[in-house]
């Protein structure tokens, strides 16, 4: 009794550092955004130099913390990493190849003798900005949309096929294109990104071009965003949403599932509209007045957004990855968990995140004291 | 049943792409070590020539770093993506390292490196020498914990089964942390990462010699890395010794196939070098066989188990089985994984047909330590349908293991003798030594790989050892997919070596002095 108790309360917590981490994730991705930017708000090199730049100091913040987004999901949700990943191939594959090409690229662009030339390594920036901000926005969407398969517990004992999931669409992921919703989500993601890049540079870049510029392509992207973003939302509202029953474990169709999450987790209902709130007021800041700290609005309230999404997409017995296939095969933060044992484990190892993000915080105010205008540049220090 | 050709494709993509990573990684496990040493001297003198001579190596660090990150994103997702089962199979036990890993390293290191970088001008210097340290910690930090998973995969220790979720259960997780096989890979391998880097230092040096150019910097640069690589290198011998011993302990059929010994005996010889043949027709498993060997009587007895008359089991007894010295045979391992394997189904009958009683009674006898450990554990067996199966390639593990031991001797002697020549003469003008020196450079990756194929490929056909095979372990794919996903990552990781070698030589070339300020 007590165990399970246990169990049920871990598993929420582990969903709750998932969600959370997934709405840093949607923050972060201001710099792919802004890796889309580079030729639209410079024009001259030194201009997107102190772009690329500007950028340059924060990339590796995203990608760690996509790592390790990923680690997380497979140490507390194995079955979603082993049911996702392995079925919807080619979308994780694509994602990945957009993040690969991004890694090297700020190091390499402007070395000499680098192979592919400069212009090449600007273009891998433009794919992982664009392509990897929609996939990943379109993979999210899944999870309220659906995708198609089965898992079997009962095939690692049978003599065929030992494998649990199997995908039943051959276009192993790619079909969530199909779904108009799931690219709702997508183009929403790939404009907020732009949006919060633009903000980012108001705050971190000292040029009266690249503002100027900038303002101009604010107000489309902040649109976008809030066009496809709130037709996503409005459309999940109105869909059925996967749902179980908290004695018996099967999972039914209930529909306007994910808009009753919001009535009767009223906290996540509250804080889903402080976070949008929030946003609209950041862009509200940046579009009249170009402040540097529109950033810290828009960007908590996306943080704040995303997490609140994501607690009602696996709180509340709802299935956060619902199969369309099979009904029952839907994964749930109980039947998808790591035992009692790995997740108190895992929690012991957690304390250690408020210190993470103390020194992160730390190091990142040691060295971005200063905005970045051509001078600083030239000081001795790695440009990329 | 699961397509093999899918099997070999998704094992040649990991193999890819590990190896790919493995060529950039052991470079920054030590390189930040040497940085960490080169700025304390900096700090300590105040001599700005070490602010120079760090922040040279620092440049070809960030060029290294990179690639190696971005290699390093495709393997964790690919347990996901292709090995799919197993990612159920043992994700309870093997997701928890990958993401402590993320947690107690990555964020460390790229938070660090960033004021690594960047800091130069912008936090005190004791701020900078700590970060440059914490890069150094982190980088060796994320090491430890992908190897403990290793280890783990190879010597799987504190779980047992739960055939309510099909799955591994962790049940200790200090059993898994600080298994010895963890704990003596970890060691191996970032010393391996020592060693690569204080060769590549050597090397990079030896050329600015030969060039008569920042002869200050390249002998400085000499010194450190020679005693580091130095003590790194007998390290490594030592304790790769451990690792014999301990795959003699956990793994015997690697051993007898590292050595090419085919029929078990005590006072084992171990072959210092031979050639392997053509399988032997009369033999029914047609195996390799090792001719024309240099042998030393008993000594590998005593390297696997410190006694020159220990017995050491060959390939036919772990297959046939040898009463005498207890060792089970293949027909038997795979009766009892069987066994387990139809108790396992019984189990999930039951319980589907709510047939309580017979699941409850079952559930136990499943549970019990004794079940787990002498049936449950051969469940791997169940798959395999021929004994030959069982058999890594003999001619790649005994070459691979060979080239790295060979290669790990010459070590020490190079940096023992590159030592002796800077300080005991003058080494600019020992123009064979520093040909030696740079002609070096490829030896620590070679050995480095060879290692891996030791390690990897020596424990197939299992994923998890004696639990379960590659080919219970892969994803529901076309292989197609695979083979598409294959070329594309060997097409792009090589553009981007090509690349990093290209801005690696150039960036040498340019030298210190023309350094973008
Ligand atoms: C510079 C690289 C290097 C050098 C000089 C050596 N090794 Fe090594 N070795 C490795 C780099 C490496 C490695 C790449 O780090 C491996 C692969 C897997 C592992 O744990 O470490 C490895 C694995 C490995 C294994 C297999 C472990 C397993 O299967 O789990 C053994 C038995 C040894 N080594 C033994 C030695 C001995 C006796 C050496 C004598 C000098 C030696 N190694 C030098
Ligand atoms: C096959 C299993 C492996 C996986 C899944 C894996 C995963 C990763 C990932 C995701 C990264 C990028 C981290 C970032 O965002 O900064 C990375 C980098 C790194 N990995 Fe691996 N890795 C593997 C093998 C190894 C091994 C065996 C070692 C060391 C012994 C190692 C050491 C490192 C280090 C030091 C880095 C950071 C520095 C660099 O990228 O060069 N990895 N790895
Ligand atoms: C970075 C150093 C590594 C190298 C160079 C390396 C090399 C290889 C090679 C050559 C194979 C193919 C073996 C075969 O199929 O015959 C392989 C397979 C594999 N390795 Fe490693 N490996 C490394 C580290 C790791 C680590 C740290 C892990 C796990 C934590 C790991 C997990 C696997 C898995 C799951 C497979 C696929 C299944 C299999 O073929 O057994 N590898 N690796």
């Amino acid at each position: 009794m007590f165990d399970s108790v246990a169990l049920l309360t871990l598993q929420h917590y582990w969903w709750t550092i998932i969600s959370l981490l997934g709405g840093v994730l949607v923050f972060l991705l201001f710099v792919q955004g802004g890796q889309t930017l580079i030729y639209t708000l410079g024009k001259s090199d030194i201009e997107q130099s102190l772009i690329v730049n500007s950028l340059g100091r924060k990339w590796e913040f995203t990608f760690t913390t996509l790592v390790v987004f990923g680690g997380a999901f497979f140490a507390s949700f194995p079955l979603f990493y082993s049911t996702s990943f392995g079925g919807a191939y080619w979308v994780w594959m694509s994602i990945l190849f957009c993040f690969i090409i991004q890694a090297i690229a700020y190091e390499y662009r402007s070395k000499p003798s680098n192979f592919l030339g400069k212009r090449t390594y600007e273009i891998f920036l433009f794919i992982n900005g664009a392509l990897g901000t929609f996939l990943l926005g379109t993979a999210v969407a899944t999870m309220f949309t659906g995708s198609a398969f089965s898992v079997t517990f009962e095939n690692i004992a049978s003599d065929g096929n030992a494998v649990i999931s199997s995908w039943q669409s051959s276009f192993h992921g790619l079909e969530a294109l199909a779904d108009w919703r799931n690219l709702m989500l997508g183009f929403a993601v790939f404009f907020l990104s732009r949006t919060l890049a633009i903000l980012y540079f108001y705050n971190n870049i000292e040029n009266e071009q690249v503002h100027t510029r900038a303002a101009k392509h604010l107000i489309i992207n902040a649109s976008g965003f809030l066009v496809f973003f709130l037709t996503f939302v409005i459309a999940i509202f109105f869909s059925v949403g996967y749902g179980y029953t908290p004695d018996t474990k099967m999972i039914y169709l209930e529909p306007y599932k994910y808009f009753k999450n919001f009535v009767e987790m009223p906290v996540a209902g509250i804080l889903f509209l402080a976070g949008l709130a929030m946003v609209i007021y950041g862009l509200i800041l940046g579009i009249l007045k170009k402040s540097d700290k529109a950033i810290w609005y828009a960007g908590a309230g996306t943080i704040v957004t995303v997490f609140t999404l994501f607690i009602n997409l696996g709180f509340n017995n709802t299935a956060f990855y619902p199969s369309s296939f099979d009904m029952q095969s839907s994964i749930t933060i109980e039947n998808g968990s790591s035992s009692l044992y790995t997740l108190k484990a895992m929690t012991l190892v957690s304390i250690l995140v408020p210190f993470v993000a103390a020194y992160m915080f730390w190091a990142w105010k040691a060295i971005n004291n200063k905005k970045i205008n051509s001078s600083e540049l030239n000081e001795d220090g790695h440009v990329y | 049943m699961t397509d093999i050709s899918l099997v070999e494709w998704s094992r040649w993509q990991f193999a890819l792409t590990a190896m790919y990573h493995w060529l950039f990684v052991p470079l920054t496990l030590g390189l930040a070590i040497i940085l960490g040493i080169m700025e304390s001297i900096y700090v300590k003198t105040g001599n700005p020539e070490w602010k120079r001579i760090t922040k040279f190596w620092m440049t070809l660090f960030g060029i290294n770093f990179a690639i190696g990150v971005a290699t390093g994103i495709i393997l964790e997702f690919q347990f996901g993506t292709n090995w799919s089962n197993y990612s159920w199979f043992v994700g309870d036990i093997f997701g928890a390292p990958l993401a402590i890993e993320g947690i107690m390293a990555f964020f460390l290191e790229s938070t660090f490196i960033a004021v690594m970088f960047f800091g130069w001008n912008k936090v005190s210097k004791k701020f900078h020498l700590m970060s440059t340290w914490l890069v150094a910690i982190g980088a060796n930090l994320s090491a430890l914990w992908i190897l403990v998973a290793n280890a783990w995969m190879q010597y799987p220790a504190g779980m047992h089964f739960n055939p309510d979720t099909a799955r591994n259960e962790m049940i200790n997780f200090w059993d898994v942390l600080l298994s010895p096989v963890a704990i003596n890979k970890f060691l191996h391998t970032i010393n391996s990462g020592f060693v690569t880097a204080s060769v590549f230092v050597v090397a990079v040096s030896a050329w600015y010699l030969l060039k008569k150019r920042e002869t200050q910097l390249a002998i400085r640069s000499i010194k450190i890395a020679a005693i580091f690589g130095l003590v790194s290198s007998l390290y490594i011998a030592y304790n790769g010794d451990g690792s014999a011993k301990q795959v003699a302990k956990y793994q015997p059929m690697k051993l007898s196939v590292m050595e090419g010994l085919v029929k078990g005996t005590t006072d084992a010889p171990l072959s210092i070098l031979g050639i392997t043949t053509k399988p032997d027709e009369k033999d029914s498993l047609e195996i390799a066989k090792v001719k024309y060997s240099i042998e030393i009587p008993g000594m590998l007895s005593f390297l696997a188990f410190n006694d020159a008359n220990a017995f050491v089991p060959g390939i036919h007894d772990l297959i046939y089985g040898n009463k005498e010295h207890n060792i089970l045979s293949f027909n038997e391992k795979k009766e009892r994984g069987l066994l387990a394997r139809n108790m396992l189904k019984e189990l999930q009958e039951a319980k589907k047909n709510g047939n309580v009683e017979a699941y409850q009674k079952n559930r136990e006898e499943f549970m019990s330590t004794e079940f787990q450990k002498n049936y449950f554990a051969y469940f791997g067996y169940s798959f395999i349908k021929n004994p030959s199966q069982l058999i890594p390639s003999i001619p790649l593990i005994f070459y691979s293991f060979r080239i790295m031991v060979a290669l790990g001797i010459f070590f020490i002697l190079l940096f023992a003798l590159v030592l002796w020549n800077t300080y005991k003469s003058d080494l600019g003008s020992k123009r064979w030594l520093l040909y030696i020196m740079l002609w070096s450079l490829p030896l620590p990756y070679i050995a480095s790989q060879c290692g891996w194929i030791v390690a990897e490929v020596g424990r197939q056909p299992w994923v998890i050892q004696d639990y379960l095979p590659t080919l219970a372990a892969v994803s529901n794919l076309n292989v197609s997919a695979v083979q598409v996903t294959f070329w594309l990552f060997a097409a792009i990781f090589t553009a981007l070596l090509i690349a990093e070698i290209k801005i690696m030589f150039k960036q040498i070339k340019l030298g210190p002095g023309e350094l973008k300020k």
